[in-house]
C-alpha cells in the first residue's frame, strides 16, 4: 500500500494540519508502512460479524432533566487564547 | 531508612496509629523529589505548598478527633492528562503547556475526598501516544534501572517516579498497554481496570472506547487501596459502570488454590526476549505451587490485535483531537501580518480563508510528531472511500478478539503470559520506526480492545539489571481475581521488593 505525499496532502488539510515538504515525504513513508501493516485485517473472515464500536455495549443512559450549575462564563473563557470577556474571538470570517 | 520505603498500606496504618503525620509523609516524599527526580523526570509539576497545605489540613482534624478519609495522608501522583483545577494539566504537548483546566476529574474529586495528598503531576508520551515517553513535547523521563533506557509509556512519568520511591501510589491511563507496559518496564505493579470500572470525567480523552484510568504502584495490595478509592459509577460518565464495587483488600486475602489460570502458551513461544520466556515460565511454577490449576490456551485473533488497535485508535483519536483548534483554550499560532506572508502562504490564505489557517498553523505547531501521525491515520483511516475498508474491518475483527476472550473465560478464571516481548529498549531505538514501536504493544492492546481488566507485575530482571513484566488478564470487573493472584505471587516471591541501583 503506497500513499503518496499528494494523499498526505489531501488528508491534512482534512486533518486541518500543515505539514511541511519534508514532514509530508516522512508521514507519506510512515502512513504506507502502517497501512501496509494494517492489510492484514483483510485475510480475516468477518462476513456476518456485527462491528464493535465499543467495549461495553450500554443502552441509552438516561440523566434527569434538572438544572445543575454549570461553568460561569469566565472559568470557561479563562483559557481561551483571545476573548474579550464575552465572546471567544477568532480571525476575521468575512473579511475586514 | 526512608519512611517511602514503607507500602501505602504501612504507612497508612502508621498516619492512622498518630505514628507519623501526614506532613512528615508529604515532606520526606517533596525532598525525594527534588533530590531524586532531576536526572529521572518523572514529575512535570510538583504541587509543594497545596501538598503540604492539604497534609497539614489532614493532621489537623485527625489531631482534633474529626473523621478523615481513606487516604487520608498519602501522596499520589496523577499522569498529566487528568484534569486538576488547581495545577497544569498538560498532556505533555505545547498543545496544552499553559492550560489550568476549570474543573476536577472525578478519580481527583474521589482523591481529595478521601484527603489523598495530591503531590503532582507525572510525565507521559504527548497525548497518552507512545510506548516509551519520548513523545513527550516536554521533558524527557529516564528509567530508574538504567537511565540510558526508557521508561515505557505513555505513563511513563508515573511509572519511573513509583520505582524511585519518590511517592507510594501514582494514577496512569491505559489505552492499549500505557499501564501495564511501563509497570513491566519499571518493574512495578500496574493494574488497568475493566473499561468503565474507574470513571472517565476529567481525563482528556485519547480514543474514548479504549482509554481507562488505573493505580501503578508498588504492590498488588497497594493497587487494591488505589482501586478502591477511585473505582466506581459516576453520573458525569455515562459509560462507567453501575456496577458495585467489591472490597479489593478481602479480595486480595483469599487463597487462590483452585483458580483456573491459562497460559498464552502462543504467545510466550512467539518471537519473546529469551529471558522474559523463563522468567513467565517461572512464575506460573510459584502460581501451581500456590494451588493454581494451569493449562495451556490460545487466543486466535490476538495476532490481529495491533492492526485493529492502530486503526480504531487512531481513529478515535483524530476525531477527539479536533477539538484543539485554537479558539477555546489552549495554544494559537499567531497570526502573520501581510508583511510577514511569504507568497505561498499568501496564496494558502486567499484559497483557505483566516480561519483555516489559523486552525492549521495551530494544529501543526501545538502538536508533535506521534500526534500528527495518528491524527492523520485516522482522518486518512475514516475518510471517504476508505471506512468500510478500515474502520468497520477493524471493529468487526475487535468483535472476533473480545470472543475469543469470551470463549477463554468459559474454561479458565485468568490469562497469564509476557506484557511485553522485550525489556525497556534503549532512547532512539524505535523512535524513528513508529510500527516497530507499535509492535511492541501485541501483548496489551486486545484487553484494551475487548474492554477487559489486566494487570502488570514484576516477575524477574534481566542480566542487564531490566525489570521483567508478569501479563495477568481477567474477565470483566475481575479485579478481585487478577489482584488475588498477584498478592499470593507477591507473598511467595520478592520481585516487587527489588529496588533499582542507587547512584
Amino acid at each position: 500500500m503506497k500513499i503518496e505525499p499528494a494523499d498526505v496532502s489531501k488528508v491534512a488539510l482534512l486533518a486541518r494540519l500543515d505539514l511541511s515538504a519534508e514532514e509530508m515525504q516522512a508521514m507519506a513513508a510512515h502512513l504506507s508502512g502502517i497501512v501496509g501493516y494494517v492489510q492484514q485485517l483483510q485475510e480475516i473472515d468477518t462476513s456476518g460479524v456485527e462491528p464493535m464500536a465499543h467495549a461495553i455495549e450500554l443502552r441509552n443512559v438516561m440523566a434527569k432533566d434538572v438544572v445543575a450549575a454549570s461553568l460561569s462564563r469566565d472559568a470557561a473563557l479563562s483559557n481561551a487564547p483571545r476573548h474579550d470577556g464575552e465572546y471567544y474571538l477568532v480571525p476575521a470570517v468575512l473579511g475586514e | 531508612m526512608s519512611l517511602l520505603d514503607h507500602s501505602a498500606l504501612e504507612l497508612l496504618a502508621l498516619l492512622q496509629s498518630n505514628q507519623v503525620r501526614a506532613e512528615q509523609v508529604v515532606t520526606e516524599s517533596l525532598s525525594r523529589i527534588e533530590q531524586l527526580d532531576p536526572p529521572i523526570g518523572s514529575f512535570l509539576h510538583v504541587n509543594h505548598d497545596g501538598a503540604l497545605a492539604a497534609a497539614r489540613d489532614v493532621d489537623r482534624r485527625r489531631h482534633l478527633g474529626q473523621p478523615v478519609g481513606a487516604l487520608a495522608g498519602l501522596p499520589v501522583a496523577l499522569k498529566d492528562l487528568i484534569c486538576t483545577i488547581d495545577q497544569p494539566t498538560t498532556c505533555a504537548s505545547r498543545m496544552l503547556a499553559n492550560f489550568r483546566p476549570p474543573y476536577d476529574a472525578t478519580v481527583v474529586a474521589r482523591l481529595r475526598a478521601a484527603d489523598a495528598i495530591l503531590i503532582g503531576k507525572t510525565n507521559l508520551d504527548e497525548f497518552a501516544m507512545g510506548s516509551s515517553t519520548e513523545s513527550s513535547a516536554l521533558q524527557r523521563t529516564r528509567n530508574p534501572w538504567n537511565r540510558d533506557h526508557v521508561p515505557g509509556g505513555s505513563s511513563g512519568g508515573s511509572a519511573a517516579c513509583i520505582a524511585s520511591d519518590l511517592v507510594p501510589l501514582a494514577l496512569g491511563t491505559d489505552t492499549g498497554g500505557s499501564i501495564r507496559q511501563p509497570a513491566a518496564f519499571c518493574g512495578i505493579t500496574g493494574l488497568k481496570p475493566t473499561y468503565g470500572r474507574v470513571s472517565r470525567y476529567g481525563l482528556i480523552a485519547f480514543a474514548s472506547s479504549l482509554d481507562q484510568i488505573g493505580p501503578m504502584c508498588r504492590s498488588a495490595a497497594d493497587a487494591a487501596l488505589l482501586l478502591q478509592a477511585t473505582a466506581g459509577h459516576d453520573r458525569h460518565d455515562s459509560t462507567s459502570a453501575d456496577v458495585e464495587v467489591p472490597d479489593y483488600l478481602k479480595a486480595i486475602a483469599q487463597p487462590i488454590s483452585g483458580l483456573r489460570i491459562g497460559i498464552l502458551r502462543q504467545q510466550l513461544d512467539s518471537d519473546v526476549d529469551p529471558e522474559i520466556h523463563r522468567a513467565v515460565t517461572e512464575a506460573t511454577y510459584v502460581l501451581k505451587s500456590l494451588g493454581a490449576l494451569c493449562q495451556d490456551i490460545d487466543l486466535p485473533h490476538s495476532q490481529y490485535g495491533v492492526a485493529t488497535y492502530y486503526v480504531i485508535a487512531p481513529c478515535e483519536a483524530s476525531s477527539n483531537l479536533a477539538r484543539y483548534d485554537g479558539v477555546h483554550y489552549g495554544f494559537r499560532a499567531t497570526q502573520l501580518t501581510a508583511a510577514e506572508l511569504t507568497a505561498s502562504e499568501s496564496a494558502d490564505l486567499e484559497s483557505e480563508g483566516p480561519l483555516v489557517r489559523m486552525y492549521r498553523r495551530t494544529r501543526e505547531t501545538g502538536f508533535g510528531a506521534e500526534v500528527k501521525r495518528r491524527i492523520m491515520l485516522g482522518t486518512y483511516a475514516l475518510s471517504a472511500g476508505y471506512y468500510d475498508a478500515y474502520y468497520l474491518k477493524a471493529q468487526r475483527v475487535r468483535r472476533l478478539i473480545r470472543q475469543d476472550f469470551d470463549r477463554a473465560y468459559q474454561q479458565v478464571d485468568a490469562l497469564l503470559g509476557p506484557v511485553t516481548p522485550t525489556p525497556a529498549f534503549r532512547f532512539g531505538e524505535k523512535s524513528q520506526d513508529p510500527l516497530s514501536m507499535y509492535l511492541g504493544d501485541l501483548f496489551t492492546v486486545s484487553a484494551n480492545l475487548a474492554g477487559l481488566p489486566g494487570l502488570s507485575i514484576p516477575c524477574g530482571i534481566t542480566v542487564q539489571g531490566l525489570p521483567i513484566g508478569l501479563h495477568l488478564q481477567g474477565p470483566s470487573f475481575a479485579e478481585p481475581t487478577l489482584l488475588r493472584l498477584a498478592h499470593a505471587f507477591q507473598q511467595a516471591t520478592d520481585w516487587h521488593a527489588r529496588r533499582p541501583p542507587t547512584s
